[in-house]
């Protein structure tokens, strides 16, 4: 068993020291990129933590969807050409569904503040609302 | 070529000679400064001085070359776009002078600097723009329809392509990458499904006329900036860009540029065209810049893995789900 702090505590630890200390000791240039590499950790710590989990869903609709196992890349490709050639769209059963909730968990990693993202879940809750 | 001036003292000296001829006035120029560098692109400020003042000035140059691709236009045509653009009404800057190879300066031109916010993130929020923000989407469709009144016959070089040889150009960038998106490949489809005709009246199109490239002061647009995507094409597109989410900056409720409402966007481009906007085909171009935009930060994984490595390169890459998120909520409206 390795030992502990864990990687996310000390991925935490680099975000810390990059925006409160070099942020605060550097030229403005060199102080913009140690902002957007502390949001960079942010979002290797956000992948750590829910990369694994957001994947397996994604296969398992995948495999449902197509009818077949297969791994990720393979499936996608599958579901890709069926899309670009119109042999299933936005109103074939669970297609929808299988993208919305692909991006969404994307973007619960890569940009959670986006403002197309918060808009969608805004409308889920409010589906579950009604 | 290979004579133009590298390094910041022989740029100096080669704008001082050049100085009397900027302006019958000038005897030097003070306060040179590079504002940004990239490999092929150098932009630089600096003052020329004199009797009646310094003025500030811009230089746009590449020493060593002049297209940061294919798609730009160059250097001397953007000149030539900036000053048609200011003569039909269009805010820009003056530009003073397009830069020989007698000058020992590479291509390149120099114009005059205004001054005024360019930052998005500022614009759409700074309580100093709100009167500013009020009026900006009307006033953006005047000045589009200024724009597309520009002789584009004066223009020969520019790129003209039909909205469905967009479509494969880009399907085919997309495809070079081998991550499969499925979003892309449905927007694809959809866009391929309802692609607009070539445009009867085919127009000189900016090209990235979008917040971030609109200088921006209290009373409204100072100059539009950033004329090297430009190309003949479907006016409407200029139309749909300014309205990509991305270029929102957070404020999604705000569908054209983040300031502003698409009725007012259009009423300015009416008023000013004398012509209806094609409210399907502007919607049309919305999308197809939202995905666009998606494939272009997609793309970049080859440069980042490549010679082009660099953190903030990485994080554009993964803001590609912001454009799959938008297109699919466009798809489902």
């Amino acid at each position: 068993m390795q030992d502990q702090p864990t990687p996310d505590e000390v991925l935490g630890a680099i975000a810390a020291f990059l925006r409160g200390t070099v942020m605060l000791k550097t030229d403005p240039h060199t102080a913009y990129q140690a902002r957007v590499a502390a949001n960079a950790i942010d979002l290797v710590r956000r992948q750590l933590e829910l990369g694994a989990s957001g994947e397996d869903a994604e296969l398992e609709r995948l495999e449902a969807l197509l009818g077949r196992s297969g791994n990720l890349a393979a499936l996608n490709a599958e579901l890709a050409d069926a899309l670009a050639s119109g042999a299933v769209g936005l109103r074939t059963p669970g297609v929808s569904a299988h993208l919305h909730a692909t991006t969404l968990e994307k973007l619960r990693v890569d940009q959670p503040n986006y403002s197309g993202y918060l808009a969608v879940l805004e409308g889920c809750r409010d589906l579950k609302d009604a | 070529m290979n004579s133009a001036a590298r390094g910041e003292d022989a740029v100096r000296s080669a704008l001082a000679a050049l100085a009397p001829r900027l302006r019958p006035a000038a005897r030097s120029i003070s306060g040179l400064e590079p504002l940004s560098g990239g490999a092929t692109q150098e932009i630089w400020r600096f003052n020329l001085d004199t009797t009646a003042g310094a003025q500030p000035l811009i230089m746009r140059r590449a020493p060593g070359g002049d297209r940061l691709s294919q798609m730009t236009v160059g250097l001397d045509v953007e000149a030539r776009l900036i000053a048609a653009a200011r003569s039909c009404g269009v805010p820009a800057p003056e530009v003073l002078h397009v830069l020989a190879p007698e000058d020992g300066l590479g291509l390149g031109f120099i114009m005059e600097f205004v001054a005024g916010e360019t930052l998005g993130g500022r614009i759409v929020k700074a309580a100093s723009l709100a009167g500013a923000r009020d009026r900006l989407a009307y006033s953006c469709g005047q000045i589009l329809a200024r724009i597309h009144s520009i002789d584009s016959g004066a223009f020969p070089t520019l790129a003209r392509q039909t909205p469905a040889d967009l479509i494969e150009q880009w399907r085919a960038g997309y495809r070079r990458d081998s991550v499969r998106r499925p979003v892309f490949d449905l927007a694809f489809h959809a866009l391929s499904a309802i692609c607009p005709p070539a445009p009867q009246k085919a127009c000189l199109v900016h090209g990235d006329f979008r917040t971030g490239n609109l200088m921006i002061g209290p009373e409204g647009v100072r100059a539009v900036l950033d004329w090297e995507l430009a190309h003949i094409g479907d006016p409407m597109e200029d139309l749909g860009w300014l309205c990509v989410n991305s270029w929102r900056f957070g404020r999604i409720e705000k569908p054209v540029g983040g300031f502003g409402e698409y009725a007012d966007l259009y009423a300015g481009y009416e008023a000013g065209s004398g012509s209806p906007v094609n409210r399907a085909m502007a919607k049309w171009w919305e999308m197809f810049g939202t995905l666009r935009w998606g494939v272009m930060c997609a793309s970049s994984l080859a440069a980042f893995r490549g010679a082009a490595a660099g953190v903030e390169r990485a994080m554009i890459i993964r803001r590609t789900s912001e454009t799959e998120i938008d297109l699919l909520r466009l798809m489902e409206n």
